[in-house]
């Protein structure tokens, strides 16, 4: 399925559409297969360290007057995030194929970091695009990614940020997918990147699950992740679409004001348009130029949402709501004081929801947050910029 | 839209150097001997195209160039000339102008569209205005070309080379059998673009296909901002229907 109600869909160059029919197919027959799954899911365990730990977190429970709240764990994942779910997946899917070399986009330095572990692992061949704007305040990872053997290649065009880097992977693969494949990093793009990524990442719901249920013996009464491209939401909140009693919210970044360039809001300033190969959300100007975003957190800094979050926003399921950069910020320290647990900024917003709203609930509900990443990538940028 | 004898097409991107500047280079490459001009809607994010067509895009999307402004340009070149003008664009603009856009188009007087990021099974019913330029890349497959073909309009356009638009030194292998594949499915002339930046170049793509394109030999001249006379002079320099 290429669409997600209204949502989704091929929008590539022609050149591209023939190598993405390829991997479509691949991607077809290694999912169908156990010993594919288990290979993975063997990776996941011994590898990366899944199931990754739920934490109720009580003192910042109480600190913010709310419920029962527990984190799913996605920091204490291998290099730090949700995202190498996803950079295993699709790197032993380029092994399947024969592909020697992985592409690899990347904002924070997250996605960048999870893909180069995974090829050095496997022993593929890295090469990682990344915006200049976000090449100098995600440092840290630029060394960890040359580290791990991946080729980090500067990204000088447009706004040098996400979107921007995602262009130059995607000419990169134009001109090489017969030995590279483009390990795209959240659940968006051309299909079957949103199939495919949600996918690999469905490993989280399906653990949260289980471990809420062995908790507090039911599912949570409320999920809440943030939103950049979507996939650690679309990870989490998979487990629970079909069960109508759990409340999904997706938190995007909110920036620093609600003028367009401001933010990176899509569901509160944007509107359908096609970018980087599917149709979404999608902040730009009437005449269809895609605008440019801020946050605070490079990893929410993108103008388009995945596919599956424009539909469940459309059908009601999932809602979404906002973070500003000084609420998430105020979240990520309270976390920190109050449970010594330094959450990504992308997580912040996440965390800011709860701050803002938990007291709204009853004191019997249970909120389940999934802790995306760990914060220790931000603090150079923070300390520079003079917030801690 | 297309002449019998060898064609050749000359793509500019609307609004780099200011209109009035595509305006005349328009008319100054028709006097070099283009037959058709692709007329380039600007994009913020242009993944089909190199760094020279790229940087094209950026500077007129400063100097405030909106896809408005190039049917504008259209209008005006209709005024002194009846060359056969294709509108270029990415998805998204079409998309948001919709079809009172296209239809604004074609009363300028836009022969046809490109639009590079859309495939033939993405396409929607009521953006069908214009006729619709589709192209075949090295990766379509005879069978995908099968689906392709029957929707082409005045001529199919090859993209002969993997990766973005740009300069290249040689065609790629296989340039002549894929052109015979495309020709064994359809009567249409066959054009072929992506790399050609030299009349050596033309030469050899017109032992196989009915026309060329030149694209970033001519958008980076305009970068520089070349007098017409120069642009003209280029035009008829790649040209290799005429004897040096």
């Amino acid at each position: 399925m290429s669409y997600y109600g209204n949502f989704g869909g091929a929008f590539m160059p022609e050149l591209l559409i023939t190598p993405l029919e390829e991997l479509t197919a691949g991607w077809k027959k290694v999912w169908s297969s156990p010993a594919f799954r288990e290979n993975f899911l063997d990776l996941l365990h011994n590898y990366a360290g899944r199931p990754t730990a739920l934490t109720e977190v009580k003192r910042f429970a109480e600190a913010i007057d709310g419920p029962r709240i527990f984190l799913k764990r996605e920091d204490l994942l291998h290099t730090g995030a949700h995202k190498l779910n996803n950079a295993l997946g699709q790197c032993l899917l380029a092994k399947a194929l024969g592909k020697k070399r992985v592409i690899a986009e990347t904002g924070a330095g997250q996605h960048g970091v999870a893909t180069a572990t995974a090829c050095a692992f496997l022993g593929l061949e890295c090469v990682v695009y990344m915006g200049k704007v976000d090449l100098v305040r995600q440092a840290p990872n630029v060394s960890r990614m040359e580290l791990l053997g991946a080729k980090v290649m500067p990204v000088e065009q447009g706004s040098c940020t996400l979107k921007d880097a995602v262009n130059e992977a995607l000419r990169d693969w134009s001109a090489h997918f017969e030995n590279s494949h483009y390990c795209l990093g959240s659940a968006l793009g051309p299909y079957p990147y949103p199939e495919m990524v949600a996918a690999f990442q469905a490993i989280i719901g399906k653990e949260a699950k289980q471990q809420m249920l062995q908790v507090c013996g039911r599912s949570p009464d409320l999920v809440v992740a943030c939103v950049g491209g979507g996939s650690n939401a679309i990870g989490i909140f998979s487990a629970f679409l079909d069960d109508p009693s759990v409340q999904l919210i997706g938190v995007e970044a909110g920036g620093k004001g609600t003028k367009i360039g401001e933010h990176a809001a899509r569901f509160q300033g944007g509107k359908p348009g096609v970018l980087h190969g599917c149709y979404t959300y999608l902040l730009q100007n009437k005449e269809g130029q895609v605008s440019s975003t801020h946050s605070i957190s490079a990893g929410l800094d993108y103008p388009a949402v995945g596919p599956q979050h424009a539909d469940l926003y459309e059908s009601g399921r999932a809602s979404y709501a906002a973070s500003t950069d000084a609420e998430a910020l105020e979240a990520f320290k309270l976390l920190s004081k109050c449970e010594g647990i330094i959450p990504a900024l992308e997580s912040s917003h996440a965390l800011s929801y709860l701050v803002k709203h938990a007291k709204e609930l009853r004191k019997d509900q249970i909120i389940l947050l999934n802790l995306s990443g760990r914060g220790e990538k931000d603090l150079p940028q923070l300390i520079k910029e003079g917030h801690i | 839209m297309m002449h019998r004898r060898p064609a050749f097409i000359a793509y500019f991107t609307a609004g780099d150097g200011g209109m009035d500047y595509s305006l005349e280079a328009a008319l100054a490459l028709e006097k070099g001997g283009v037959d058709l001009l692709e007329i380039g809607i600007p994009f913020s994010d242009p993944v089909a195209d190199g760094p020279v067509i790229q940087k094209a895009m950026q500077r007129s999307l400063e100097l405030g160039t909106k896809p408005e402004d190039v049917l504008e340009l259209i209008r005006r070149i209709r005024k002194k000339s009846k060359i056969p003008i294709v509108l270029f664009s990415y998805y998204n603009p079409i998309l948001q102008g919709g079809k009172e856009f296209l239809h604004k188009a074609k009363e300028v007087g836009a022969d046809g569209i490109l639009i590079v990021d859309l495939s033939i099974e993405e396409q929607k019913q009521e953006l069908k205005v214009l006729d619709q330029i589709w192209l075949v890349s090295a990766t379509t497959s005879p069978e995908r070309m099968a689906k392709i073909l029957p929707e082409c309009r005045g001529f199919v356009y090859y993209a002969c080379q993997k990766g973005t638009t740009g300069a290249r030194r040689n065609l790629p292998e296989g340039f002549g059998a894929k052109i015979q594949q495309i020709k064994a499915q359809t009567q249409l002339p066959v054009v072929a673009g992506f790399g050609i930046a030299s009349r050596e170049s033309a030469a050899e793509a017109l032992l196989y296909a009915d026309g060329f394109v030149v694209g970033s030999l001519i958008v980076d001249a305009m970068g520089r901002k070349v007098s017409a006379e120069e642009l003209t002079k280029l035009a008829m320099s790649v040209d290799p229907r005429r004897s040096l």
